[in-house]
């Protein structure tokens, strides 16, 4: 719930349980992400981070428990409403989930088609996204002409056209090579910090969860830099926490510091 | 594949009923209500309907030559060679137009429906659609329920048109009958249920091929190999599913208009 007199939080799991096939995937997860957030989920490979993700958008329904997305209950939303809801959530995929028959254009133009956007701003919204994620020239290629890299651009590019209030980012930087995953990790604190949105975002790298937490955009440098430890934040981003999964249930959730230094043997090693 | 037990084996054929019928009923109920994607329905006729026609006039022009043939050694009997279009016009339009363009149709567009899908479904261009605010069966599976209806209504009249153009080249160039009697006792021995009939089972045949093809398509799993059952199983249900209504439907229709 709410606190009184508080925002409502933007995304709210309450003792939320599924299970595929009598296997349990979660088991009793609950926790919130505030307006302007960024919740980085951590875990081993299998423990449930992406299921959480399409929980949290409604491509999946959860067995037991209450899903609320912007203060909806989307587990009893009509199917009309829901589609509705989705429209102010950007979602980038694991594999890129592009549409391997449309350019690059009419990818990130899809929402804005669908919303009977003019010709005209689309095509100004796509250019201006594009440009965001540096793959303005790209704009007439095909998904099967771009590199694992370029393809995760695009469709980040794809889910902040439209300006959505909330991303969730299903491992970005899977299957990169570092160079390329640092770029990836640059455009979400670059959406982070320039656009402030409300964020969830899947990792099984310890590297990429840790730049976010202690590194800002620059919008002067048009690069990320580290944030200064003698600052007041003590070099940590305080709106990004974590939340751990292990074998279907919260290992840990709270800050990058009460993470660091947790006691928690299995998160030493985890970390390690 | 491990050997299920019958009862789990019975759950799960009972679920996919269950499925296919929310599909198929989700895909009506959507043709009533906006948006209603107008491009992707004139595209699905396109490739539905103007791709599907070279292979319907062969195979309806053959099948009208061929059974003009084999009808003259069992008419020559009886004397009766002059009722070979009769025969070959009443075949065509209460049974063999409507049964072969389903089933070539289905063969061509459930497999193309299921493999399109399917390959959507597992590389997560599905869930995208969903997560950017599309509803995929609103999207992918009216239109294409739509025009596949539409289109097998108009192939079926060219099926039986081209089949009884058919019977007519063999009829007079090889069985020695004069295409105004051919043409006579084929136009005569149609009646109005004949062409009721004829016309009603495409369109149980469009919605088979059209709700079986992208229901294949849209509970495929399994990477390629799973698009690759995905379409077997769909032009395989599919062409039986339009055998057994086409049963179905005659024995409805002889009801309603006699033998």
């Amino acid at each position: 719930m709410a606190p009184p007199g508080g925002p409502a939080p933007v995304v709210q799991f309450e003792d939320v349980s599924i299970a595929f096939d009598g296997k349990s995937i979660l088991h009793d997860i609950s926790f919130s992400v505030e307006r302007g957030q960024t919740l980085v989920l951590l875990g081993p490979a299998g423990c449930g981070k992406s299921v959480l993700l399409k929980l949290a958008n409604g491509l999946l329904k959860p067995d037991s428990g209450t899903i609320r997305v912007f203060g909806e209950d989307i587990a009893r939303l009509r199917r009309r409403d829901l589609y509705k809801l989705r429209t102010r959530i950007g979602m980038v995929f694991q594999e890129s989930a592009l549409f391997d028959s449309l350019t690059v254009e009419e990818n990130v133009a899809y929402r804005l088609h669908e919303e009977h956007v003019p010709g005209a701003e689309t095509h100004a919204r796509v250019v201006e996204a594009l440009k965001f994620v540096e793959l303005e020239a790209a704009i007439d290629k095909f998904p099967s002409e771009l590199s694992g890299g370029m393809r995760r651009r695009v469709s980040i590019a794809r889910a902040i056209v439209s300006n959505p209030d909330l991303i969730l980012y299903d491992s970005p930087t899977g299957g990169l090579d570092p160079i390329t995953s640092a770029t990836i990790i640059e455009l979400v604190m670059k959406q982070r910090d320039v656009s402030h949105t409300t964020s969830l975002v899947v990792t099984h790298r310890l590297q990429d969860a840790f730049t976010l937490a202690t590194h800002r955009f620059d919008p002067a440098t048009g690069g990320m830099k580290p944030l200064p430890s003698d600052g007041p934040d003590h070099g940590i981003d305080q709106g990004t926490k974590f939340l751990l999964l292990n074998e279907g249930k919260i290992a840990f959730q709270g800050t990058t510091e009460e993470l660091v230094h947790s006691s928690d043997p299995w998160i030493k090693r985890y970390l390690e | 594949m491990p050997l299920l037990p019958p009862d789990v084996l019975l759950k799960k054929q009972v679920a996919s009923v269950q499925e296919y019928s929310i599909l198929a009923g989700r895909a009506i109920a959507d043709i009533f209500s906006r948006p209603l994607y107008w491009d992707d329905i004139f595209t699905q006729m396109d490739s539905i309907g103007v791709g599907s026609l070279p292979i319907i006039i062969l195979s309806g022009f053959f099948t009208g030559c061929v059974l003009a043939l084999q009808s003259v050694t069992a008419l020559k009997e009886f004397g009766a060679v002059s009722m070979t279009g009769s025969l070959v016009s009443l075949s065509m339009v209460k049974e063999l137009g409507p049964v072969l363009t389903g089933l070539m149709v289905s063969g061509r567009n459930a497999a193309g429906m299921a493999s399109e899908i399917g390959s959507m479904k597992v590389t997560e261009q599905i869930d995208a659609m969903r997560a950017l605010g599309t509803d995929p069966i609103r999207k992918l599976v009216t239109p294409r329920l739509i025009a596949t209806v539409f289109m097998l209504f108009f192939l079926t009249i060219i099926a039986d048109a081209v089949g009884i153009a058919g019977g007519a080249l063999v009829s007079v160039s090889m069985l020695g009958l004069t295409a105004s009697s051919y043409l006579h006792s084929s136009y005569a021995s149609l009646v109005h249920g004949d062409i009721v009939q004829g016309l009603t089972k495409p369109l149980f045949s469009g919605f088979i091929i059209a709700t079986v093809g992208c229901f294949f398509g849209m509970r495929t799993t399994g990477g390629t190999q799973g698009v690759g059952r995905a379409t077997t199983q769909a032009v395989v249900v599919s062409s039986v599913f339009i055998i057994v209504v086409d049963f179905i439907v005659t024995r409805a229709m002889i009801g309603i208009f006699g033998s």
